[in-house]
This record gives structure tokens, C-alpha cells and sequence, in this order.
């Protein structure tokens, strides 16, 4: 396996707060690896940095075998037609209907007819257990976890090569949240698309990861499989999965060593 | 030395708002001369900024015409103001209050909602996701909104100098008891081509304005829905400056010479 999405040395601040402050991670083809950490911890400034939303300070990003640092919005454009995002809230476009929000890639850049648009839609939403009838109902008339499965539908309607999630789970009850986390794991593996999940959900990381990374205070302190997780004896690791108080993570704000222990 | 301090701090910010704007600007030029062109999201901005303005410019013409007559009529009375109402209110409304007075109008309906607009979907990360569809921002949500209120606002200012017009002549006629045939000639005799067409320019720039200041501030909103009312209020304000700073310099040019 070669790989597809490799982050070296990445550092990111914003003023004189250091948020990234040299993330190494490697995620190979086809692999489902998941990031987790606190609040603060910089997962979403790393996964902006690698969807070029953000600029990292130094460091490198890889995607497909193209070092996309600095790269313009139109040089990485066939990195990004292989990209598919779910975003924290769905991110679904509130004038666009349901079906438009889905095919929204195709009709932009006229690959698909208003026809060929629809039946993408009915496809990609079937995927995800929706039905035809809510085509042409717009975003703010769909709950919450439908607005994540429309989400879904989209990030996989163009067939991508690399989806990203941003916390799937949160502010879905823990029925839905089962039911997203299939629905990841069923598209993934239908799709065998390689995948990077930011999340501080435990049950999606066991539903999902086939590699886990903690960040802490901008660093992967330690990556391993799921397997090796459950087994670790890592303190960093332990207190965040066991959602301890106590422990060598201490509230954001106050300064703690973190070593790199690894797990592999 | 706080002093200093607070000074320096206010420099730095006034010239880092300014590049950005000044950016922004190249950005949004450079989207409005490149493909693609989305009509369809051009066509819905027109019905937006242009047609759904009409009442408020409309109703705001007539109301200062009307009362623009009224001032001419007692205001100059010694110097017979019978003969003068017409022509001036004419004057005044093409050259001045129709455009100025549209876009202030205009300015605090769709900057407002530009601003709001833009900014919950920067705040609810639908631009991101614009980006990640491989989808220019600029082209998709701003370029849209400038061209149609560019092009509408010359429009909107034309119903404003026909209306404005038309609210002194029923003031003139109906209250003042002036000769209805006898105003309307006086109105077409004194009005020239380019009373009406230096109050287009403007209208048109007016528009720009507008558009960009509603964008501009959307588009950096930040910090949830208190971030998006800052960002409307802070678009309504900058346009209505910037419209009638404009309007000043471009009275200068246009009619100095």
C-alpha cells in the first residue's frame, strides 16, 4: 500500500497561539484512519490544511502524490474533483434543494444534465437509506441527522477517491449516531475510498478506524490500530478514551509535555 | 505611551481592513470578467436587488419630491418660485436625491442582506464547502450580486427621477394649484440629457458599492450569529459612507469641469 495522504512537520498559529505544531501522519490507500483529541487540540485546522482551506506555516501535504502546500485553488482542482467533504453540520447549501445540494459538483462543472443530476441525487441518497421524495425539500426543513445524510450523500455522489469527515456523530443521538457510522463504514467500503475522520466520539472510532492518531497540543502523540488502542497502556491515550478528568491532559490553556510513544 | 499604543493599534487596523477590501475588490473584478458566468444566479439577484426594491425606492422618490416642491415653493416665494419649482425639483432629483437617496435606501435593504446572507454561510461553513466542490466563491456567491446590483441600480434610479418628478408635479399641481401642462413643459424644457445620465453614473456605482460592502463583510464574518449582525450592521454602515463619499467625488468630476 503506498500513501495517500502523508503530512509531515505541519505547523500552523494563528497570531501567537501555535495550533499545529509538526503533525507527521501517513494514511494509506483504501485505510480508514481516524484522528481524535479534545477541543483545541487543532484537528479541524490540520484537516483544513490538508482540503487547502488553510495555509499551514511549514511543513508538507501530500495528497495522491502531490505536494499541495501553497498549491492555487485551480492547480489542485484534480485533487479536489477526488475529494468528497462531510462537513461538522452538513454544510448544505440552504437556497439549493435536496437534489441540487447532492449533484451540486456535476451541475457546476456541467458534467450532468438537470436528468443525469436527479438520478445521481436518487442514487446517492438511496446509499444512504433516503428516499426520492425529499429531492426538492430544502435543507431547513430536514432534522438534524438527515441533514448529515444528505451530507454523506454528497461527500459520495461523485464517486470520490478520498472523503474526509468532520465529526460525523456530534449532536446526533446514539440510535443515529449507529446508523451514521454504518452508513460511513458501508459507503467506505462500497466506494474503497480512502478516508480521514476528525472526531472525539469513541464509538465512532471503534465503528470506523482501521488506523487511530491522537493530536494533542498540535502533535500526533500516538497512532496505532484499533486493536492496539484497546490494549494501550499510553497515559495520554488511556485518559482520552476513558474520558478520564485526571491525567497528564490537562485543561487547554496550561502547559504539558507530550512525548511521542507511538503504538506500532 | 497607552496612547501611543491605542493610536498605533488603530493605524494597523485601518491599513490591514484596507488591503484586505483592496483585495477583495481585485478578487471580485477579476471573478466578474472570468468564466464562468453563472446566469441563473444573476437573473435571481436582479429579482432580489432589483425588482423587490422598487417599492421602497419608489415611495421614497415621490415622498421627496413632493417634499422638495414644498420647500422650493415657500423657501423662495420672493423669488417667485411658481415659475422655478418645476425645474429644480427636477434638477435636484436626477442629478442628486434620485440616485443618492435610492442607493442609501437600497444600501440598508441588500447590503443588509448580502451581508447576512454571506456571512451564515461562512459561519455555517457552507463556503468551505463551495471550495471543496471545487467551486470559486467569488464567481459563485459574489460576482452574481455585484453585477446585478451595478445593473440594477441605474435602473431603480431611473424609476426614482421619474416618480421624484412626478411627486412635485402632484404636489405643484394638487396643493399650489400649478397649471399641470404647463409644469410638465417647463420640466422637459430645463431637464438636459446629462442631468439624467450623471445620475445613472452614479446609481451604477452606487450599486457596486453596495454589493461589495454587503459581500466584503459577509464573506469575513466571523464568531456565529453575533459575528453575522456585526457583519450586517458594519455592511449597511460602510455602504451608506461610501455612497455618499463617492457621490461627492463624482459630483466633483462630472460637473466641475
Amino acid at each position: 500500500m503506498t500513501g495517500m495522504i502523508t503530512l509531515a512537520g505541519v505547523t500552523k498559529a494563528f497570531g501567537a497561539k501555535q495550533v499545529l505544531q509538526g503533525v507527521d501522519l501517513n494514511i494509506e490507500k483504501g485505510q480508514s484512519v481516524v484522528v481524535i483529541g479534545g477541543s483545541g487540540s487543532g484537528k479541524s485546522v490540520m484537516l483544513k490544511s490538508i482540503l487547502g482551506l488553510l495555509t499551514p506555516d511549514s511543513g508538507t501535504i501530500h495528497v495522491d502524490g502531490t505536494q499541495t502546500v501553497g498549491l492555487s485553488r485551480r492547480d489542485r482542482a484534480h485533487i479536489d474533483a477526488n475529494i468528497g467533504m462531510l462537513f461538522q453540520n452538513g454544510a448544505l447549501f440552504d437556497s439549493l434543494p435536496v437534489w441540487r445540494n447532492v449533484a451540486f459538483r456535476g451541475l457546476q462543472d456541467n458534467t450532468l444534465d438537470m436528468q443525469a443530476a436527479r438520478d445521481i441525487a436518487v442514487t446517492s441518497l438511496s446509499q444512504v437509506g433516503l428516499g426520492p421524495e425529499l429531492l426538492d425539500v430544502f435543507p431547513a426543513a430536514l432534522s438534524g441527522g438527515m441533514q448529515k445524510r444528505v451530507g454523506l450523500a454528497r461527500a459520495i455522489a461523485s464517486k470520490p477517491d478520498i472523503i474526509f469527515f468532520d465529526e460525523p456523530t456530534t449532536g446526533l443521538d446514539p440510535i443515529m449516531t449507529d446508523v451514521i457510522n454504518h452508513l460511513i463504514c458501508d459507503c467506505v467500503r462500497e466506494l474503497g475510498a480512502t478516508t480521514l475522520t476528525i472526531t472525539h466520539d469513541m464509538t465512532s472510532v471503534r465503528a470506523i478506524a482501521d488506523k487511530t492518531a491522537l493530536l494533542y497540543q498540535g502533535r500526533i502523540i500516538w497512532q496505532g490500530t484499533t486493536d492496539e488502542l484497546e490494549q494501550s497502556d499510553d497515559p495520554f491515550l488511556n485518559q482520552f478514551i476513558n474520558g478520564l478528568a485526571h491525567g497528564p491532559i490537562e485543561v487547554e490553556g496550561q502547559t504539558v509535555e507530550a512525548t511521542v510513544t507511538g503504538g506500532t | 505611551m497607552q496612547a501611543i499604543a491605542t493610536i498605533g493599534r488603530f493605524f494597523l487596523g485601518f491599513f490591514s481592513q484596507t488591503g484586505l477590501l483592496t483585495l477583495f475588490i481585485v478578487q471580485a473584478v477579476k471573478a466578474l470578467v472570468t468564466p464562468p458566468v453563472y446566469q441563473r444566479l444573476i437573473g435571481q439577484q436582479i429579482m432580489r436587488i432589483g425588482y423587490y426594491s422598487l417599492p421602497v425606492v419608489a415611495l421614497t422618490s415621490f415622498f421627496t419630491g413632493g417634499a422638495l416642491a414644498i420647500q422650493i415653493y415657500y423657501g423662495g416665494n420672493q423669488f417667485n418660485s411658481e415659475a422655478i419649482v418645476s425645474s429644480i425639483v427636477a434638477l435636484g432629483i436626477t442629478r442628486e436625491l434620485g440616485p443618492v437617496l435610492g442607493g442609501l435606501m437600497v444600501a440598508g435593504r441588500v447590503s443588509a442582506a448580502i451581508a447576512a446572507e454571506i456571512g451564515t454561510m461562512r459561519v455555517t461553513e457552507q463556503i468551505d464547502a463551495l471550495t471543496t466542490l471545487s467551486t470559486d466563491p467569488f464567481k459563485y456567491l459574489v460576482a452574481p450580486r455585484v453585477i446585478a446590483a451595478t445593473l440594477c441600480m441605474p435602473v431603480l434610479a431611473l424609476v426614482a427621477d421619474i416618480i421624484g418628478v412626478m411627486g412635485g408635479f402632484v404636489v405643484g399641481t394638487q396643493s399650489f394649484g400649478f397649471n399641470a401642462a404647463i409644469y410638465v413643459q417647463q420640466t422637459v424644457n430645463f431637464l438636459q440629457p446629462d442631468d439624467v445620465i450623471s445620475g445613472l453614473i452614479k446609481a451604477a456605482v452606487f450599486g457596486f458599492i453596495i454589493a461589495i460592502m454587503g459581500c466584503y463583510h459577509g464573506y469575513h464574518s466571523k464568531g456565529g450569529a453575533q459575528g453575522v449582525g456585526r457583519a450586517t450592521t458594519n455592511a449597511v454602515v460602510a455602504s451608506s459612507i461610501l455612497i455618499l463619499a463617492a457621490n461627492y467625488l463624482m459630483t466633483s468630476l462630472l460637473f466641475s469641469a
